[in-house]
């Protein structure tokens, strides 16, 4: 286990640009939980941020991320990741993440194969503060044979076979998000994934979201808001964040970014360039959405709203 | 006869796997699809669990790219952790999983993590995803896969989700709670598991493909169950509705 996380003070303002949170919270050989919510709420424009910074020797923690950690794999930003799965998830394979693990390019990385659930069971063990949780899950697979991390035990309880999966708690988490006040109060909703684990066992959440309200509206719904706001490093006002993955109530999936994504990743310098298109040559997430184009843009957009009925919290 | 597509023709058979009332961890792809269809056909009762977090009692209005496409979400029974629904099949509450993958043996075991050797593979494939606690911890396993040679190894490179080892009472052996493959879902046919030495054996095959196309498709000496017979073909009931779902053939053309 690590030392104690860092506890931050719940009244401060921690609104900062994307830039300054990135900059002075992700330094090089960070770990970083990133894409916890699986397939949808990805925080690209942390991601991007991070590959324009230019960082190093991260290590990846995450389920499934969608393309994500295959475009900061790409960008040279890794050198190990803990997940379960790594690729392109309505294409296919991972360019990227193929070239890393088959020739070693842009460079080694070191892979900790995991599952969705034993990555859910070590981000929980870190919450709870325990070094490991044990499980049936895995047990016979290579995942178990070949891992350095599991770790087959029998239950001190029967005797049976348990695989334990030690705690993780990683430097930083990055969660994107609907809505969060200027203290870090965060409502997210949705399907959660490992969100609240994640944000719970690191040391400190960055929190990227849609819209920065007013403490009065966080606070109006208290089951609602993700973690404490002990726990908050950064809040980074950042709409459209998740592009092209889905953010519940504010833009729904561009499939043909993660198609086109596709096609163009195959070749390293097809990578490249849409890497300078899309990332090295856009400053921030405006101007991203800008090269997006309005039209594309606007076509993502909720047909209807679907308002939740509003619950009293009453005495 | 309608005419079909191989996909098709392995939604409904996944669609089938399902009963009414059953609880189902539905995966990526085709059992988007067939969860939709069997909802609005023989199961109208059954539960879908989604690994983003989700319930869902009623399918999606919209065809599903991914689990976590918004429209899945709008309408879900529950949103949730990932966590909450990983440990409810830990308890056995799931009686059906369906996975995918790029390579499947004898006894059913599936790689989605490598090929080559572990350490340095001559391909990287994705991985496990949530594939490999669905194979350990539901009930019953379907498992839906392009019936090709290189497809159906005698024995995969990787295991990656559990099926049942090199046979017998090997899921036991190593501890995994219950379950195991029950029926393998292909573009030629169906496949399960003879009862005691959990060989993979041939159950159905497509109407317009024989019994020699499945066999000359398959990387061992494929045995035939002893009640083999040519599949059903999709209705033009469950047709229609699948082309409803999928207008477009995203996942079924």
């Amino acid at each position: 286990m690590g030392e104690p996380a860092g506890v931050q003070n719940t009244a401060d303002d921690k609104t900062m640009t994307m830039a300054e949170a990135i900059a002075r919270f992700v330094p090089d050989g960070a770990s970083v939980a990133l894409g916890l919510a699986l397939e949808g709420m990805i925080p690209f424009a942390a991601a991007h941020e991070i590959i324009r910074q230019g960082k190093r020797n991260l290590t990846l923690i995450g389920p499934i991320s969608d393309i994500l950690f295959d475009e900061l794999i790409g960008a040279g930003c890794v050198s190990k990741i803990t997940a379960a799965w790594v690729g392109n998830v309505s294409e296919g394979l991972g360019y990227n993440y193929r070239r890393a693990i088959e020739h070693d390019q842009p460079h080694p990385i070191v892979m900790d194969r995991q599952s969705n659930y034993s990555v859910a069971l070590g981000l929980l063990a870190g919450a709870l503060g325990v070094p490991y949780i044990p499980m049936r899950s895995l047990l016979g697979s290579d995942i178990a044979r070949y891992s350095t991390t599991l770790l087959p035990s029998p239950s001190p309880l029967d005797g049976t076979p348990t695989l334990l999966v030690p705690a993780i708690q990683p430097d930083v988490t990055i969660i994107h998000a609907q809505r969060a006040d200027a203290a870090g109060r965060a409502h997210l909703w949705g399907g959660m994934g490992v969100c609240e684990e994640a944000a719970l066992a690191a040391r400190g959440v960055i929190y990227t979201v849609e819209e920065i309200v007013p403490s009065e509206v966080i606070l109006s719904d208290p089951n609602r808001v993700l973690a404490p706001a002990l726990k908050t490093l950064a809040v980074v006002h950042v709409p459209g964040g998740a592009h092209p993955s889905p953010a519940q109530g504010y833009y729904n999936r561009d499939h043909a970014a993660f198609a086109e994504y596709h096609e163009r990743s195959r070749t390293s310098d097809g990578f490249a360039d849409w890497l300078r298109e899309w990332v090295l040559d856009q400053p921030d997430r405006a101007s991203y959405l800008a090269h997006l184009g309005a039209d594309r843009w606007q076509a993502l957009a909720p047909k209807a709203q679907m308002l939740a009925a509003p619950v009293n919290y009453g005495y | 006869m309608a005419e079909y597509t191989p996909q098709e023709f392995m939604v409904v058979c996944a669609a089938r796997q399902i009963g009414d009332g059953e609880v189902v961890f539905v995966g990526m792809r085709l059992p988007l699809i067939a969860f939709a269809l069997a909802k609005r056909t023989h199961a109208p009762r059954a539960v879908g669990l989604f690994e983003n977090g989700l319930v869902r009692d009623t399918p999606s209005r919209e065809l599903l790219l991914t689990m976590g496409d918004a429209p899945n979400i709008a309408g879900a029974e529950w949103a949730t952790r990932t966590g909450a629904l990983m440990g409810l099949m830990a308890q056995g509450v799931v009686n059906l999983g369906f996975v995918g993958g790029a390579e499947v043996d004898r006894y059913g075991n599936l790689n989605t993590s490598l090929i080559g050797d572990q350490a340095h593979p001559q391909v990287a494939l994705p991985g496990s995803g949530g594939g490999a606690d669905i194979a350990s911890l539901s009930q019953r396993l379907a498992i839906i896969m392009a019936h090709e040679r290189k497809r159906f190894p005698e024995k995969v490179s990787f295991i990656t989700s559990p099926g049942y080892g090199d046979g017998g009472d090997w899921r036991q052996r190593v501890g995994l709670p219950r379950g195991g493959p029950a029926e393998v879902i292909t573009t030629l046919g169906t496949l399960g598991f003879a009862p005691d030495t959990h060989e993979m054996e041939l159950r159905s095959w497509r109407p317009d493909v024989t019994v020699d196309d499945v066999r000359a498709n398959t990387g061992w000496e494929l045995r035939s169950a002893p009640d083999a017979h040519p599949a059903p073909a999709p209705t033009a009931d469950e047709l229609r509705i699948i082309r409803e779902c999928d207008p477009e053939g995203f996942w079924t053309r």
